[in-house]
């Protein structure tokens, strides 16, 4: 029953990221990303993972690409489809993305091989509900959750600082 | 792999489920959604002393003016459905949908009544009582923020557009105080089940608006403000943007953005409800003793437990009419706010004071163990 709805979700996951990448327009590859983000919860909720599930929603689809979308329409970006298009194709950029892009997934594909196909993964009943994340936070990553937090607070400030410019 | 051998409990859960789900349509969509309308058309008129939606009739019956949501449907699906030029076809026809759609999700996690024992099997009237009910509602409104701001980028048009960047301010603004305003909530009750925060509170003095009062009178506003009305209507203001985002929306995918304004005022009742108002308890009369009550000999207790299902279906729909109409109030009562005006009241009062509220709640928390 979970793969029935497992096989759906990732198929739609995978097409909507492909989306995101070969999508022409700069609002249309948001869309897709957050319509993605849509679809990575829904595999979450498969995990019974709710708690992450909903998180993913709020923070990336519900506030960071609003913000993505904010600024893409602020720079109103629709004629710079076609210039987006005829843009020279650096070759030597392209690989070195590549590259440091498979270096970037190099843990998760090894993950990924160790697996074998259609068989789901052993998760712990607790993976990703409320009470889990919440013990891991304040517990085992208590120091990296509380550096994360003033590095935050530290962006907010600067944010504050630089927008507050003199208007004499 | 047997997929397709369900057990008995399945399909009644399942039928359960669909009946609760139709139900909750047939009051938002089929009743709350076209009978504000009217209301809306009603005590406008009654507020400024004008007689108000008596045009619309039926062989000379005008019935206080309801014939006029049936005017409006035939109006809205004879109307030409146009998309203008330069517009994104795809995007310009998904964003009601996207509109409307969170604004009707949100009651998958909002109970409407209590538990009940109906022969031999338990009856929770939510749809799903999701363990993070209060965060599913907070994530579903923030999606319906692209609805409004893809309307206004799709449509080619530079009114829209203005319309759907302050469309975009403004929701995020307030989806700050409202998220942390429901961290307080949180912290009282100690739960996010929407079900089990109704629960808490059969006692008259442990309801919400006792425990966290200055948090329901930001909820309130942060909620309005993200239903876009008036006095927060900025991304329609009819005076500066002509409709604002949905400028260039005519007939049903107009009538879509509408009713998602509706439905959405219905939300805010009923999510206010369960929050600060008690959800479905009568003042100081526990659940226990309605029951008790209508227990008769010859009655049986399942048919006791429906009545009880029925009167506080009852009262929580009461609860929400209540809040509906004070929405209307507002909205027929204030003038519309000036721009930076909203802002400021978002981030410089509204967000320090919910920020307060939980430090303050997190205090007396802790003086109270």
């Amino acid at each position: 029953m979970e793969l029935l709805i497992f096989y759906p979700l990732a198929a739609f996951t995978v097409l909507l990221a492909l989306g995101v990448v070969f999508n022409n327009s700069p609002i249309g590859s948001a869309v897709s990303l957050i319509a993605m983000m849509l679809g990575l919860s829904g595999i979450f909720i498969v995990l019974h993972a709710h708690f992450l599930a909903v998180l993913q929603i709020i923070i990336y689809a519900g506030a960071i690409m609003v913000l993505f979308m904010f600024v893409i329409m602020l720079l109103n970006l629709k004629g710079d489809d076609k210039a987006w298009k005829i843009r020279e194709r650096n070759l030597y950029l392209s690989i070195m993305t590549g590259v440091m892009v498979l270096l970037a997934l190099y843990k998760m594909i090894d993950k990924v091989l160790d697996t074998t196909f259609g068989e789901g993964a052993d998760v712990p009943d607790t993976f990703g509900t409320t009470v889990a994340v919440g013990t891991s936070l304040f517990t085992e990553y208590v120091l990296p959750f509380e550096i994360a937090s003033i590095l935050l607070l530290a962006a907010m400030v600067g944010a504050v600082v630089l927008a507050k410019t003199k208007v004499d | 792999m047997d997929l397709f051998s369900f057990t008995d409990e399945f399909l009644i859960d399942l039928g359960l489920t669909l009946l609760k789900i139709g139900f909750i349509l047939a009051v938002t969509v089929g009743f709350f959604a076209p009978v504000l309308t009217w209301v809306e058309r009603k005590q406008s008129a009654i507020m400024q002393d004008r007689i108000g939606a008596n045009r619309a009739d039926i062989m000379g019956f005008t019935a206080l003016g309801l014939f006029h949501i049936i005017a409006d449907a035939l109006k809205m699906f004879a109307k030409e459905d146009f998309i203008p030029q330069g517009a994104n076809r795809l995007l310009h026809t998904l964003s009601p949908i996207i509109a409307l759609v969170p604004a009707l999700l949100t009651f998958a996690v909002v109970p409407f009544g209590g538990k009940y024992e109906l022969w031999g099997h338990q009856v929770n009237l939510v749809i799903s009582d999701l363990d993070v009910g209060l965060l599913f509602v907070f994530a579903i409104a923030s999606l319906a923020t692209y609805g409004y701001v893809v309307a206004g980028w799709s449509s080619n048009n530079n009114w829209s557009l203005l319309g759907s960047m302050r469309t975009a301010s403004q929701m995020i603004s307030y989806e700050v105080t409202m998220g942390l305003t429901i961290i307080g909530v949180l912290m009282v009750y100690g739960t996010m089940q929407l079900d089990e925060i109704g629960a808490a509170q059969e006692n008259f003095w442990r309801w919400g608006i006792f425990l966290q009062p200055v948090g329901f009178l930001m909820f309130l506003t942060a909620s309005i403000a993200e239903n876009k009305r008036i006095p927060f209507d900025n991304p329609e203001a009819e005076s500066e943007l002509v409709a604002g985002y949905f400028t260039e929306y005519s007939g049903l995918k107009f009538g879509m953005f509408f009713m998602a304004e509706f439905i959405e005022m219905v939300t805010i009742g009923a999510i206010v409800t369960i929050l600060f108002f008690g959800g479905w308890h009568i003042p100081f009369i526990e659940t226990q003793d309605i029951i008790d009550t209508f227990n008769f000999s010859w009655l049986g207790p399942s048919i006791a437990n429906l009545i009880t299902m029925g009167i506080q279906v009852g009262v929580f729909f009461a609860k929400v009419c209540f809040f509906i109409f004070i929405q209307m109030t507002i909205r027929w009562t204030l003038p519309r706010f000036r721009y930076d005006q909203i802002m400021k009241l978002g981030w410089k009062i509204l967000l320090p004071l919910s920020l307060v509220n939980i430090v303050v709640t997190g205090i007396v928390i802790m003086l109270l163990k």
